[in-house]
């Protein structure tokens, strides 16, 4: 059976380069889009990785910035300094160190 | 040279952990109540994980970045009269059904966490059950502050707390937490935590805000989604939590388990509220209640429980009935609440023709064949004068408190009847999933208040309805009945009229 991963976020300036991001990591994604919201899915896992947000938004970028974004979410967390993922991937697509 | 930065998880373990210590004047046991009579066994708590890796100091930071933002929107909206923006006067009715229904359960969601943070007896789950509980005081505040713009101009909205622990449907919700709170912090985390925040609650923000974002209500839009960015934390912590106790000790999983059923059983019907704000009460509607349910709970909740099969846990009793039950519960509770507008704090009225089309578009099993002649009928008897009003008290379900209105699995043409017997009283029940529920507790569920026992015992203001009214300080005439020929009504019509005059 079919098991999506998924990031809701503000449908806004903030949340742009992050989406454009997870377009261009994340092959297959697919977007829902909602009055305010967009909503990514894509089966098994989601990476946002720190240095493709960076290129986008031409500024460092941290991935606690998430916070002020990512309004909902489907699968196991983990995050780091250098990405963020959603995942029911077992183990999860980076490590847990 | 400066030294080198540490790593996010090397940070937050020095920020959160070894914090606590062995109490050594009073014995751990007697500092930590609770968290043993559940029967829940936790052989390490420092295996807790916390996979957003917040710590106190960040906290802070972002969520003063979300109030600035929240804050500055509301401003916008009220020095600019947004509230005569929005799609039309009917939209004010879901908000006021949210202020009184949804904001004073973030203030018991704030208590609850706080109790959690308190008395869970690792310091992991304590930090992020407390940084929840601040979260929840900040939903209920932001919530009232952006509503209190249109108390200045729409009814039902003053009263909203006295409200909350009287009126009768506010006590679904009310009693809903009032069960949460009372229970241990294990089966609390379970509840809110878990199966509310993680399987349920989307249901609930998502929609509402899209609907409000649809409607041209910005300042809730920004409140809403202002609170919902909170949520993946609180959605980590609920997984978080059924993984940690189930990884924990074999023993847990059947406690678990029966949390699992019972706590999805009680969200769902909750969230009847918000199936009916959705197909009926938002004049331009944004998905139905079943496209929401398929997506986030057929969807996610499908995953989800693929995911948790690998401790032994299995999906909720009874989700194949909620599901089913997708089809029918929005028309049945908009039913309830229009046969009984003379007792609700919000305006009611018959979908219009367009409004039923789209009914029928996203309900091609069930509209036209059940509830549009229901509609249609009571339409007609309201143009003879004849418009219909149940004066009798209804049934209410022992658990749930939702008035008997649901009908039977596969025939939605016979009310649901349950009951069961518990020293010499019978009991009565919407469902076999709430008759399940209080077999499993009956001397917690008996004792539970209901209000139209209550009235019927003399506690409410006396017998008749201007009584009853008065004892929920409901204003008769503006707050309740129909939205056609309310104060609400009479308001946003001269709206569009200035608003012409404007335009010439
Ligand atoms: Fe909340
Ligand atoms: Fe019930």
């Amino acid at each position: 059976m079919s098991q999506l991963a998924s990031l809701t976020f503000y449908h806004n300036d903030d949340a742009r380069p992050v989406i454009e991001a997870i377009l261009a990591d994340n092959p297959g994604v697919q977007v829902l889009n909602m009055p305010g919201v967009v909503k990514l899915d894509r089966e098994g896992d989601i990476v946002i990785k720190r240095t493709t947000v960076e290129e986008r938004l031409g500024r460092p970028w941290d991935p606690q910035e998430i916070h002020l974004i990512l309004i909902s979410m489907a699968g196991n967390l983990d995050e780091d300094d250098d990405a963020f993922s959603v995942s029911w991937k077992h183990p999860p697509p980076f490590n847990r160190g | 040279m400066s030294a080198k930065k540490l790593g996010l998880k090397q940070r937050y373990a020095h920020m959160t952990r070894g914090l606590d210590w062995e109490t050594s004047y009073q014995p751990m046991d007697k500092v930590f109540p609770y968290d043993s009579f559940e029967g829940i066994k936790i052989k390490d708590w420092s295996a807790w994980e916390d996979p957003f890796r917040l710590t106190m100091d960040t906290y802070w930071k972002f969520q003063a970045e979300k109030e600035r933002k929240l804050y500055a929107v509301i401003d916008a909206f009220a020095q600019n009269n947004g509230q005569t923006g929005i799609s039309d006067g009917r939209y004010a009715n879901v908000l006021k059904l949210f202020l009184t229904g949804i904001s004073p359960a973030e203030y018991q969601a704030h208590r609850g966490f706080a109790f959690a943070g308190r008395h869970l007896r690792g310091v992991g789950p304590r930090v992020a059950a407390q940084m929840q509980s601040l979260d929840e005081l900040r939903h209920l505040q932001t919530q009232i502050h952006t509503i209190s713009h249109y108390n200045k101009h729409f009814d039902g909205i003053s009263e909203f707390s006295h409200m909350h622990d009287r009126v009768w449907y506010l006590s679904v919700p009310k009693s809903f937490f009032d069960d949460a709170r009372s229970a241990g912090p294990f089966e609390y985390m379970i509840a809110i935590g878990f199966a509310f925040e993680y399987v349920l609650t989307n249901l609930l923000f998502v929609p509402f805000m899209s609907g409000a974002a649809y409607n041209g209500d910005m300042s809730t839009v920004t409140f809403g989604f202002s609170a919902q960015s909170d949520e993946s934390r609180h959605m980590t912590l609920g997984i978080e939590v059924i993984k940690f106790l189930l990884e924990q000790h074999p023993d847990n999983l059947p406690i678990v388990q029966k949390w699992v059923d019972k706590w999805f059983w009680r969200g769902h019907r909750v969230l009847g509220l918000v199936a009916m704000m959705m197909d009926y009460m938002l004049p331009k509607p944004v998905m139905s209640w079943k496209e929401a349910w398929e997506i986030y709970y057929t969807q996610a909740g499908g995953a989800l429980f693929q995911d948790l099969a690998r401790y032994g846990l299995r999906p909720p009793k009874y989700a194949d009935i909620a599901t089913a039950e997708a089809e029918h519960i929005s028309h049945q509770n908009w039913a309830i609440f229009y046969q009984y507008t003379h007792a609700a704090a919000f305006h009611t009225w018959i979908p219009d023709a367009k409004h039923m089309d789209w009914l029928s578009e996203k309900y091609p099993n069930t509209f036209d064949k059940y509830y549009r002649p229901r509609w249609e009928m009571w339409g007609r008897m309201a143009k003879e004068g004849k418009r219909f009003y149940n004066m009798a008290l209804p049934q209410l379900c022992q658990t749930c408190q939702i008035p008997m209105g649901y009908t039977e699995p596969g025939d939605p043409t016979t009310i649901a009847f349950r009951s069961s017997r518990f020293r010499g009283e019978t009991y009565h029940f919407c469902s076999d999933g709430c008759k399940d529920i209080f077999d499993a507790e009956p001397e917690k569920f008996a004792q539970s208040w209901l209000p139209v026992h209550q009235i019927f015992q003399g506690n409410c203001g006396g017998a008749t309805i201007p009584d009853v009214l008065n004892y929920y300080r409901l204003a008769n005439g503006a707050d309740n009945l129909d939205y056609v020929g309310s104060p609400d009504e009479k308001l946003w019509n001269e709206w569009q009229a200035d608003k012409l005059k404007t335009a010439v």
